[in-house]
């Protein structure tokens, strides 16, 4: 058995709306080992994308601790934890959330520039990763002028291309067509078995849940 | 580089927005230089005044004349190096609207306390030998379009009849700056007929220049020219050139002021224009700020990509403002050449204006930036599972 690369303990985080307190997460705890794939599946508004968020490091828990890479993430300030999520997090958004202004080359480019890769590393690592996701001949394409399932592939080779620790997947295939979403889990599932990958997605999707490993269910902030 | 592009690229996503935005900061940057240059042409004669010249006048007001018994007076108090007279006009050319000054001078000896207009030998003998000889400005010249030998007649007002002149020399300024639209000529010829027409009125000038040998005893030797007439009937008031000056300034002081406020007034304008348009654009790009600051950006790049846009969009139309005020001043610098004869850009305009150009980008981008930065990614993805 991996060592765990993510570990959740005893997190509890709530949100205010207006007045109304509402708890979304409950003294839950996961543990992720090193190369996994876990699909996050539950109703709206069972916490998923909120335990995907603290994993990330883009939020942070009322209470508990979320240790990923060997790093408590809870504990850094803003500053580090961008420094940290750079290093360690590649996000995958349900719509992609790719810059119109810039090329999918540009796209894919963002996390690098703040890194001390020099131009010639950048453009290596970028050519690399989109390659890996097909789409080595639109570098030079706008969002605009890929398809839904290649706007996707791009923001996948985005968020590989800084070799994270970890990839976390915001309901990837939510927005793509049966024949799209198929081709971005098989890249997923390359991700996790060629390059040890390890994966959380989140996602409503019962035949996407299939090609993880670990399958967790969340119901009102717990995992069942 | 990058970054500059995708600043740039952000800046063009709505052209329409962005060009009418950079529009606006246009106007608004040229009626800026506008303005201060109608401000600067207004205090032109103050800061081109020279140090060494004190104006003599009645202390009842410039319209009052002062003998011209006063001259030897004048000349005994230490300090005086030079002494000469001057007298206003005050007629018009065919139209009375066709403003323009005609100033009666002491002859080739009134000119020289005038280092600054440059008159050619020539035209000086014929100014010192005949009478009703006058040496007109090169604006007014090129105005009437008046040659050298044309006569010229002026309807007098201040003194009343006809007056026929001859045009016997054009003169330029040893600056830009110089007022080069005054109709200068004897005050003899004047004078001479006063006599005639009305004896009363002879031997009285409107004003004297006194040139100086030490522009640091500029207030006592004022004291005393003003002590020696203290008692007489013709009090006199004396202060450099450039009070003098001052004081016409300061009859038109709440227009200046005015136009002041104005000036200022218009960058509150481009500052609201620009400070719109970046909030807008900054609105609607929460989720991708959001995006990025999950990439691994931070507030400082956000806040370059923000205010970066702003600045770029604020010198841009900063830039294109100070181009279109080149050919702005030059047609409001003729359509009102008898107003201000010397309309010229202060050179310190350019700066100011670039300077409030970039203001203007960088105050434009504070509320935006720190909105965008201050919105969590959560709240920026606007996504709770």
């Amino acid at each position: 058995m991996a060592a765990p690369v993510v570990e959740v303990q005893n997190v509890s985080k709530q949100y205010h709306r207006d007045k109304v307190e509402i708890r979304v997460l409950s003294n839950l705890s996961l543990s992720i080992p090193e190369g996994g794939f876990v699909a996050l599946m539950g109703p709206s508004g069972s916490g998923k994308t909120t335990l995907l968020n603290l994993i990330a490091g883009i939020d942070r828990p009322d209470s508990g601790q979320v240790i990923v890479a060997g790093t408590a993430v809870h504990s850094l300030g803003e500053s580090q934890l961008a420094k940290w999520r750079t290093r360690h997090i590649g996000f995958i958004f349900q719509f992609y959330n790719l810059l119109p202004v810039l090329t999918a080359y540009g796209n894919v480019e963002l996390p690098l520039l703040l890194t001390k890769l020099s131009s010639k590393e950048r453009r290596e690592h970028v050519e690399t990763a989109l390659n890996l996701v097909g789409l080595g001949d639109r570098m030079k394409h706008y969002p605009r002028q890929l398809s839904g399932g290649q706007e996707q592939r791009v923001a996948i080779a985005r968020a590989i291309v800084t070799d994270p620790t970890v990839i976390v997947a915001d309901e990837p295939t939510g927005d793509l067509d049966k024949q799209s979403a198929t081709e971005i889990l098989d890249l997923l599932g390359r991700l996790n078995t060629e390059f040890g990958k390890t994966i959380v997605m989140v996602t409503h999707d019962p035949r996407a849940a299939e090609r993880a490993k670990v399958v967790r269910h969340l119901d009102k902030g717990e995992l069942n | 580089m990058r970054v500059f592009k995708l600043i740039y690229m952000n800046a063009l996503r709505h052209k329409l927005r962005t060009s009418l935005t950079i529009l606006g900061i246009a106007v608004a940057i040229m009626a800026f230089g506008l303005l201060r240059t109608v401000v600067a042409a207004w205090y032109l004669g103050v800061n081109q005044a020279a140090p060494d010249r004190l104006i003599t006048r009645s202390k009842n007001g410039i319209t009052f004349t002062l003998p011209v018994a006063q001259k030897q007076a004048i000349e005994r108090i230490p300090g005086v190096a030079d002494l000469t007279y001057s007298a206003w006009f005050g007629g018009f050319y065919k139209d009375p609207k066709d403003f323009f000054p005609q100033i009666a001078v002491e002859g080739v000896h009134g000119l020289s306390l005038y280092p600054e207009f440059i008159v050619d030998s020539a035209a000086l003998d014929a100014f010192d030998k005949e009478p009703n000889a006058a040496i007109v400005g090169k604006t007014t010249m090129d105005r009437f379009g008046w040659k050298i030998g044309d006569a010229v007649r002026l309807t007098g007002q201040i003194y009343p009849g006809d007056w026929d002149f001859v045009v016997r020399g054009v003169y330029t300024g040893r600056s830009e700056a110089t007022d080069l639209s005054q109709f200068l000529f004897n005050f003899k010829y004047i004078d001479q007929r006063m006599q005639v027409e009305m004896p009363a009125r002879a031997g009285q000038v409107g004003w004297w220049v006194i040139k100086i040998d030490d522009p640091a005893k500029a207030a006592a030797i004022s004291a005393a020219v003003d002590k020696e007439f203290e008692n007489s009937s013709d009090a006199t008031l004396t202060e450099t050139e450039a009070a003098f000056q001052q004081s016409f300034v300061a009859m038109a002081g709440t227009i200046v002021f005015s136009l002041q406020v104005i000036s200022f007034l218009v960058i509150g304008v481009i500052l609201l224009v620009a400070a719109n348009t970046m909030a807008m654009t900054a609105r609607e790009r929460i989720s991708e700020y959001a995006v990025l600051k999950t990439l691994g950006f931070n507030g400082k790049h956000i806040l370059g990509l923000i205010a970066g846009e702003s600045l770029l969009i604020a010198c841009l139309g900063g830039v294109l403002g100070m181009i279109f005020l080149i050919p702005v001043l030059h047609g409001v610098g003729v359509a009102l050449k008898a107003w201000f004869p010397a309309f010229i850009i202060d050179p310190k305009t350019y700066p100011q204006a670039a300077a409030t150009a970039v203001l203007v980008g960088i105050l434009a981008a504070v509320f935006p930036s720190w909105r965008a930065i201050r919105v969590s990614i959560v709240n920026g993805l606007r996504r709770i599972g």
